[in-house]
């Protein structure tokens, strides 16, 4: 750490992990209400845990953004933070807001949230994912461009390195798209076509340049692998996802009004977005094939090397599996979606987050190479329990789909099971899935654990030689 | 070829790249949303009464348990065609039809999923109604694949 001002990124990943220990809890809530259906029921019905669940994640997930981004563009940038007095307030804020909007659906009935926050005034809740009251959305709005000011001053008064130029247009791009959850028409097809504009433009899109500059910047920092050559993949890979993910939106749009033409653009383009995914696994490699050096935290080069792996399967291998409209006909709305939906959030956003933090944290609290070895060792547990138990949930998930759509999709009317009779037939893949959910938990209590121990690694064992003119 | 492939060549693929389908991205938003939506989306037959269904829809946050048109959470069934599954696609039937269920939960079966009472009104049940069958109207490439969603 060059800076004393990047110290300010601690408060953000300390809030993320606690988060995250939120998300899991009502997670296993909601895996077993999918097989005892009353359980918690009336105190916490489905829908409350499932906002809390999905809140949760994209809230911890912008914490760990914002963190990386106050970690690493100071660093890059050369030069202090501009103000790390308004990351701290800006922290607070934040904090405070995603705080009581959790407990407002926690505590307070959805319909009186909705009434207490004005909602009617100002329609915007009651849509999945943006389902925080007005307010939060405003409150989210204004922590996004106090910070995205903060960030952008600073970038400007330094160096100009491209892995801070894709994270902040990332990051701008966050923003303006997030307007789009102010936007709430009567006309539930135009609410449906432009809420896309949110998410999947987000976790297609934007959030692709966010992972790809943090992937980039470890690398940098691990391997010593000349910025040059970084830098170059970095703006293949991003390109290549917007290439192919802005059109790939259509793949959302097969079902929900907008015309057929949207069939073969979403197919074409979607079926493309795995490339990206798949560039970031051969670069991670190849980067650290080529390292100079060694760097002693092992745990941050697994992170970072897992991170690209799970995304390649969980965004790519599991998106490209239901994207054709053909397959999507049968699939859509399915268990499939949501194995696709775990692993790829899971694979590309939550490990790009554990992969900064494992590679920062240990840093801020003075261990420039690492943890000690012990600490990296239960790191790493934490990270094979929780990467394993992800490919088991959705391997469960997707067991439990395939099922889904042969009894109740694929036959014809009268033939068909309804809903519920089909969901009777595939409940012991709900369970398998909750105990994989259950070892998913003791996997993140055990890559907490690793924060405890005391220690830190010896310094970089070897320096290899200049790379070879064109290795 | 790794040298001839230079950073300002990759630099303008992201650029001309994002640029190009940034624009036929919008392009295409324009025509979906003004030449092919009105005649899609039943947009005429959108009421009042529609209208307040949807934000009933919204303020009890049906969508964190029920898909509609294959979107929210997959714990309780699909309902943009239950209007044609519940209802044989008559409004009336569909309306007494939605009465008797939303009074009838929760069922408290023990084991069983739970939908919460939400305490409508039997205009607003209607309301509620009347988005449904709107909703059920869209011309969503004839999706679902059978009645049961």
């Amino acid at each position: 750490m060059k800076y004393e001002s990047q110290r300010v990124s601690m408060p953000y990943f300390i809030f993320a992990l606690l988060l995250f220990v939120g998300q899991i809890v009502f997670g296993l809530v909601l895996g077993l209400q999918y097989v005892v259906g009353d359980f918690l029921f009336p105190e916490i019905p489905f829908n409350v845990a499932r906002m809390v669940h999905t809140n949760l994640l994209i809230v911890w997930l912008l914490f760990g953004f914002m963190g990386a981004t106050y970690y690493m563009v100071p660093e890059e940038a050369q030069t202090e933070l501009h103000s790390p007095l308004l990351a701290w307030i800006l922290f607070w804020v934040f904090a405070a807001a995603g705080t009581l909007t959790v407990l407002g659906y926690l505590f307070v009935d959805y319909a009186r949230l909705a009434e207490l926050t004005f909602n009617e005034y100002f329609p915007t809740m009651g849509r999945e994912f943006l389902e925080q009251p007005t307010i939060t959305k405003i409150g989210l709005l204004l922590v996004i461009l106090g910070f995205l000011y903060n960030v952008i001053m600073t970038a400007l008064k330094g160096r100009k390195t491209v892995v801070n130029i894709i994270l902040i247009t990332g990051l701008i791009g966050l923003a303006v798209l997030w307007l789009f959850a102010f936007y709430n028409p009567s006309n539930l097809a135009t609410d449906k076509y432009f809420w896309w504009f949110v998410i999947h433009l987000w976790v297609e899109g934007v959030w692709e340049l966010i992972m790809g500059a943090i992937l980039a910047y470890v690398l940098i920092k691990l391997t010593g692998v000349d910025r040059e050559v970084i830098e170059k993949w970095l703006y293949v890979i991003v390109a290549m996802a917007l290439i192919t993910g802005i059109i790939g939106t259509g793949h959302h749009f097969f079902w929900i009004g907008p015309p057929p033409y949207w069939l073969w653009l979403g197919s074409v383009f979607s079926a493309l977005e795995p490339l990206p995914f798949f560039m970031m696994v051969v670069f991670a490699f190849n980067m650290i094939n080529r390292r100079r050096r060694n760097h002693p935290n092992k745990a941050a080069m697994l992170w970072a090397m897992g991170t690209t792996v799970m995304a390649f399967l969980g965004a790519g291998v599991w998106g490209f599996l239901h994207t054709l409209a053909p397959v999507n006909y049968y699939t859509h709305g399915s268990q499939i979606t949501a194995a696709h939906g775990h692993m790829a959030f899971y694979g590309a956003y939550v490990m790009i987050v554990l992969t900064i933090i494992s590679y920062a944290v240990p840093i801020m609290r003075g261990r420039p190479y690492g943890n000690s070895n012990t600490a990296q060792v239960v790191e790493m547990w934490g990270f094979w329990l929780m990467t394993i138990s992800m490919v088991f949930i959705t391997l469960f998930l997707t067991a439990a789909g395939v099922l889904q759509v042969w009894l109740q999709r694929i036959p014809g009317d009268g033939e068909a099971l309804s809903f519920m009779a089909g969901q009777d037939q595939i409940a012991l893949f709900y369970w398998m899935r909750f105990v994989a959910g259950a070892f998913f938990m003791a996997g993140l209590v055990v890559y907490l654990g690793s924060f405890f121990i005391k220690g830190q690694a010896g310094p970089e064992e070897e320096v290899r030689g200049p790379a070879t003119a064109d290795a | 070829m790794a040298e001839r492939f230079t950073k300002s060549m990759a630099r303008n693929i992201y650029l001309g790249g994002s640029a190009f389908f940034v624009l036929l991205f919008l392009t295409l938003t324009f025509d979906t949303q003004i030449r092919a939506m009105p005649e899609r989306d039943n947009r005429d037959q959108l009421t009042e009464e529609v209208v307040r269904g949807k934000h009933l829809w919204e303020n009890n946050n049906c969508v964190g348990c029920h898909s509609i048109m294959g979107e929210g959470a997959y714990f309780a069934p699909e309902l943009a065609n239950v209007f044609d599954r519940r209802g044989a696609g008559d409004t009336e039937i569909f309306k007494s039809y939605m009465r008797a269920w939303m009074n009838a939960m929760p069922t408290n079966v023990p084991g069983r999923r739970q939908m919460p009472n939400f305490n409508l009104t039997d205009q607003e049940i209607d309301d509620l109604s009347a988005f449904l069958e709107w909703t059920s109207k869209i011309d969503d490439n004839n999706w679902p694949p059978n009645i049961e969603g």
